[in-house]
């Protein structure tokens, strides 16, 4: 039975609709959530012990660097779908994550480094977290290069779908970095296993940047995804019907 | 596909002889690598200031980097041709299983072009400074590096087949990959010439190196069926 | 307020790292928006193209 769901989903004009209905609700969800995040944290939680009010960089920081991890997962994730079942929504998915995946990789390394100089006294260090962060960045670079690189596209979605999963393995070792080596950055406090280290009026709306960041993405990559399917179904008559133009025999 | 009327060993076999008979007919193709990568560990202390204390310092690093950049340069060699002629294309073809043929391709190229690097390093690492005593353990992780950077730059080779000039879009398809290898490996050798135990990274690279060998295969395999489409 | 942007101190980090975070989030809608809209309008103008000209003001648009 899922797997009629599943390939219903492939289907060009079916995900397009669903994607447009779907789009607001994680869209307005996403604004809610940030704002809350951003009152709760600039506003009512108190100042750190030792790092002051500049630990107030983490709801920025920590929601871009989660969102470089996780899209580039849905990358990879969406780029097998479409190698393994061969199917055009998949790899328009994928394709529509890359550039948002590595803006904020961008991102949690700038705010990273700003976050670095007063609490470490450097804007950067080699350790293996900062390193391979920078490496994500570096793989999302390659994966638009590729992709641009080659004109049929086919040929482009197979080949940058193959060049994701061979990155994937690059975010446990960004995210386990911190606890398999003595690295200058903190070991996770939010994202493990037994309870958050993190007193609750800092740790709820971090978790409400982090929600709203995710709904954020969500929103955007069916948007852009939309933009993907409509442009690879090139005669197709469901586009159409789908935006409103009536449609003749030609 | 018809069926193949060779064992797969048989068939790997003449595979790598016929790669090592084309590559040693055109020795010199093989040795602009190895060219290169002596002349890179040498600009090193024609930049630095010569003393052998400094340079001792960065030879790690020396060594790494060149062997990097040499192997990169050596992928052109790997499927440029046989793809040009439709060799790969028969491979593909030909019932034999894909993944062990080019496997066994990269393990030629490996052969040709990695093995001469890890033989010759002693040299530019005395070059620079590094005791005799160091030269097993700059030796093993070199030559554990080398067999993981020829595989992950084969992947990269692959799936950049059909370009044209491709130069810069291929090292950063595979330097990003093989920044782990780097480390480890620059690290082994720094603990070897300070004469320290270098059990950890050689590990490392040997099960880099492992993963490489299990994993590489498909990715190989996959990324060379799209390029010959 | 003054200590609010001051944040202990610390405001010359904790404000440009806000900047840039809104900026990418801004940057990425506008970009999104972008790309539906000019997909549309393609497809929307290959469609016309198939059609033909309906109208006789449509000929050579």
């Amino acid at each position: 039975m899922a797997w009629v769901w599943f390939h219903r989903f492939g289907s060009p004009p079916h995900f397009y609709r669903l994607a447009t209905r779907l789009a607001p609700w994680f869209a307005w969800p996403a604004l809610v959530l940030c704002l809350a995040g951003l009152i709760g944290g600039l506003g009512f939680a108190p100042a750190d012990y030792q790092q002051g009010d500049g630990f107030r960089i983490i709801y920025v920081h920590a929601p871009s660097a989660w969102l470089s991890l996780m899209v580039y997962v849905v990358m990879a994730a969406s780029a097998a779908v479409g190698l393994i079942w061969r199917m055009n929504v998949a790899h328009a998915l994928a394709a529509s994550c890359a550039t948002i995946g590595a803006s904020f990789t961008a991102v949690a390394l700038l705010t990273g480094m700003l976050w670095g100089r007063p609490m470490w006294g450097t804007y950067w260090e080699w350790d293996p977290r900062l390193t391979s962060e920078l490496l994500l960045l570096f793989l999302y670079l390659g994966y638009m290069g590729l992709r641009n690189s080659i004109d049929d596209l086919g040929r482009a979605d197979r080949a940058s779908a193959v060049l994701a999963i061979v990155g994937v393995v690059n975010v446990p070792v960004i995210h386990y970095s911190v606890i398999w080596w003595n690295s200058l950055h903190q070991a996770p406090s939010v994202m493990r296993f037994g309870e958050p280290t993190m007193p609750a009026s800092m740790l709820l709306p971090l978790l409400a940047m982090l929600a709203g960041f995710t709904c954020y993405f969500v929103a955007l990559l069916l948007t852009r995804a939309r933009a993907e399917v409509l442009r690879r179904e090139r005669s197709a008559q469901w586009v159409a019907t789908v935006l409103d133009v009536p449609a003749r025999s030609v | 596909m018809t069926a193949p009327r060779v064992g797969v060993a048989t068939a790997l076999g003449r595979l790598m002889a016929r790669d090592l008979r084309i590559a040693l007919r055109r020795s010199g193709d093989s040795l602009q690598p190895l060219g290169f990568f002596l002349v890179v560990t040498t600009l090193f202390p024609l930049a630095l200031d010569p003393a052998l204390s400094l340079l001792r310092d960065i030879a790690p690093a020396a060594l790494w980097v060149g062997a990097l950049l040499s192997s990169l340069l050596a992928l052109d060699l790997l499927f440029r041709d046989d793809g040009q002629d439709g060799t790969l294309e028969q491979l593909a073809l030909c019932g034999q299983p894909f993944p062990l043929l080019l496997l066994a391709k990269t393990g030629v190229h490996w052969l040709l072009t990695g093995l001469p690097l890890v033989l010759v390093a002693p040299l530019a690492a005395i070059g620079l400074g590094a005791p005799y005593a160091a030269m097993p353990g700059i030796l093993s992780a070199l030559l554990l590096g080398t067999v993981a950077l020829s595989l992950i730059g084969a992947v990269g080779a692959g799936l950049t087949m059909s370009l044209k000039r491709n130069g810069s879009l291929l090292a950063l398809l595979v330097l990003p990959l093989a920044v782990p290898v780097l480390i480890f490996g620059a690290r082994a050798t720094a603990l070897a010439i300070a004469g320290e135990a270098l059990g950890a990274p050689l590990y490392l690279l040997a099960a880099m190196a492992v993963l490489a060998l299990t994993l590489t295969p498909w990715a190989l395999a996959a990324a060379v069926r799209i390029g010959l489409e | 307020m003054l200590k609010f942007f001051a944040m202990g101190g610390y405001g010359a980090f904790v404000w440009p790292s806000y900047a840039l975070t809104a900026l990418a989030v801004t940057l990425n809608i506008l970009w999104a928006r972008s790309a539906l809209r000019s997909a549309r309008q393609e497809a929307l103008r290959r469609l016309a193209a198939r059609r033909g000209p309906t109208l006789p003001y449509e000929v050579g648009s």
